[in-house]
């Protein structure tokens, strides 16, 4: 039973969730395993994005059972915080936090909710600038850097809280064609060093190169999940047929 | 086409100086008091205006004035200016009321002690800041004992002998430093998810909101007795303050749902999603970035306050508008209301230029964009 707990990091059991009365996940049933590297692709309004907020709970599910590292997701804020602090976020509008310097954007948590001193909170930091490619910014306002610069501080911050899990919820959607290829570039090098990733995004090459499986959702279910291989080339459903032409026909 | 010389290869072409007189002294008055031939109108037209005024006031306020005379038709016997005569006698009375002459270096020390105090609180970049604060927290106890004594051999002085501006900046003062975090905490409290919390906050922040500010003054000055047990003396100054201080609390409240308001909902997804907690997300994101933008919002509601301080004169308290009605209802001085209003609009108009100032300074200060 154990063994089974740590080989999958998040257990997603018969969930549901409304927005009002409408219906936007349904039966959704997702095991993801230590490592693993999850690409979930899908038209807008299919609920993509509102699954992986359920993950950390930015969304909350009315039924079935989600649970992250062993830790079943309710109401209990213990557990909550024990899990928001395991699992790292990265947005499509960056959400860094203006008033702040980019470096103080990433020792926040570490040392508010990790306890850390402050010096080994900037350590860490500028640790994980480095990894991003952007110490040099580390003392300026995330308003005085580029689209791709932000997204990569939000990386860096998601990562200095040394979560085991990383969502990314459409990370480069709001970026221009020249700083697609950066932030890519440093999710690719993340998904080396083996962190699971579930990843929603519309960048079918990053799938391709790094994806172990990849999700179609439409209207709020799961419809077919498989390697990107096959996923590519032989897909089982029509809408999925669909799906593929029009995005890598165009 | 352009002039031969100027021809670059494409990707070459340097960087070049802007055209003669766009820039500078030169280009400043071209494009600010002369860009077209009705604004060059206008310029002379209102500079021939300023001359008429600066000349005109000049003789009034400093050449044809009176500053040494015992009374108004002395003033009249030496020239037909300002009879600044009325200030100067009564100079004293306008800067500390009634307080015991004798005692006076205890307002002064106060009032020296209060920029000292002020210092760390206003200017966060400041040399020694954390022991600054500690005095910063010990002032409001170190000003209460010297300006009201009876204590370390203090003369006890009674609060209905205070009165001019010093009176004016005591309530002032106060009313603002308790109304910031009383503000903050009702601005909270409306968005709290805790039914008790907010309704609390909503009936406060409306039924101060909806009452005059005068209104509440007679409350403070006569009907709280009815409503405290018999023989309290609680001190009238105090509750003029505590009024004082509820009205603009919920004002400042207001403003700073408004900036909590304008908040985007990332951030606190964003502050969620790291780990953090109401209170560390309240402190750390919510309230910096609501206050930032709430500051000509919340300093406009201060400069209000201040300004109304000059309504406690109803409920008998003197300020300097309260002096400057004495001075004016005394036969030696009677008429001269231009000067003496005057002279109270300037008390009023330094503090409150001040402070407008300095939110200026505080915005540019805190703006991360671009610089």
């Amino acid at each position: 039973m154990n063994k089974k707990i740590k080989e999958y990091v998040i257990k997603i059991n018969e969930m549901h969730k409304w927005f009002g009365s409408f219906h936007v996940l349904k039966n959704i049933n997702l095991e993801v395993g230590q490592g693993e590297r999850i690409v979930i692709c899908g038209p807008s309004g299919s609920g993509k994005s509102t699954l992986i907020r359920c993950i950390n709970r930015l969304e909350v599910h009315q039924q079935g059972h989600i649970s992250v590292n062993g830790i079943e997701l309710s109401g209990d804020l213990k557990n909550l915080e024990a899990i928001r602090s395991d699992v790292g976020m990265v947005f499509q509008s960056f959400n860094l936090f203006p008033h702040l310097s980019v470096l103080e954007n990433c020792t926040l948590a570490p040392i508010w909710v990790r306890k850390m001193p402050k010096r080994d909170a900037d350590e860490l930091a500028m640790e994980y600038l480095e990894r991003v490619k952007i110490p040099e910014q580390a003392q300026k306002f995330p308003g005085q850097l580029s689209g791709g610069q932000q997204q990569r501080v939000a990386i860096a911050r998601a990562l200095c809280m040394k979560p085991k899990i990383m969502l990314f919820d459409e990370p480069t959607s709001a970026l221009d064609p020249e700083m697609i290829k950066e932030v890519l570039d440093t999710m690719i090098e993340l998904a080396e060093t083996g962190m699971t990733m579930l990843v929603v995004t519309h960048e079918m090459g990053f799938a391709k190169k790094v994806a172990d499986r990849v999700i179609f959702m439409d209207e709020g279910e799961i419809i077919e999940q498989n390697t990107p291989k096959l996923f590519f080339t032989k897909p089982s459903s029509d809408r999925t047929k669909l799906f593929l032409s029009q995005i890598l026909n165009h | 086409m352009v002039f031969n010389k100027n021809n670059y290869a494409p990707g070459t072409h340097p960087d070049l100086p802007p055209p003669p007189g766009t820039v500078g002294v030169v280009g400043w008055f071209k494009n600010n008091l002369f860009s077209s031939l009705s604004n060059s109108i206008l310029t002379l037209l209102s500079l021939y205006l300023l001359y008429l005024l600066i000349e005109g006031g000049l003789s009034w306020f400093v050449v044809d004035a009176v500053v040494d005379a015992n009374d108004k038709p002395g003033c009249r016997k030496i020239a037909d200016g300002a009879c600044w005569a009325v200030i100067v006698k009564r100079f004293d009375q306008f800067i500390y009321g009634f307080y015991p002459l004798a005692e006076r270096w205890r307002i002064d020390a106060s009032f020296c002690l209060l920029f000292v105090a002020a210092a760390p609180l206003l200017y966060p970049d400041i040399k020694f800041r954390k022991y600054m604060l500690i005095f910063s927290c010990l002032y409001p106890f170190i000003a209460f004992i010297l300006i009201k004594g009876g204590l370390f051999n203090l003369l006890m002085i009674e609060t209905n002998l205070f009165g001019g501006a010093m009176l004016t900046l005591i309530i002032g003062v106060t009313s603002i430093a308790c109304s910031l975090p009383l503000g903050i905490l009702l601005a909270l409290g409306r968005q709290s998810r805790l039914k008790l919390v907010k309704v609390i906050s909503v009936c406060f922040i409306e039924f101060m909101r909806g009452v005059p500010l005068i209104t509440l003054l007679f409350v403070a000055s006569t009907m709280l007795n009815y409503f405290l047990p018999p023989g309290t003396n609680f001190n009238l100054l105090i509750r003029v303050i505590i009024m004082m201080t509820f009205f603009s609390a919920a004002y400042i409240a207001e403003v700073i749902r408004g900036g909590i308001q304008a908040i985007p909902k990332g951030q606190y997804e964003a502050a969620d999603a790291i780990g953090l907690t109401y209170w560390q997300t309240t402190r750390f994101i919510t309230l910096p970035q609501a206050l930032k933008i709430s500051i000509p919002g919340i300093v406009n509601t201060f400069i209000g306050l201040y300004k109304d301080t000059t309504l406690v004169v109803i409920i008998g308290l003197l300020d300097p508008l309260g002096i400057g009605r004495a001075a004016l209802a005394d036969t030696k001085w009677n008429g001269l209301s231009t000067e003496t209003y005057l002279f109270v609009a300037v008390i009023f108009f330094v503090s409150c230029f001040a402070m407008s100032r300095y939110s200026l300074w505080l915005e540019k200060k805190l703006s991360t964009e671009h610089n």
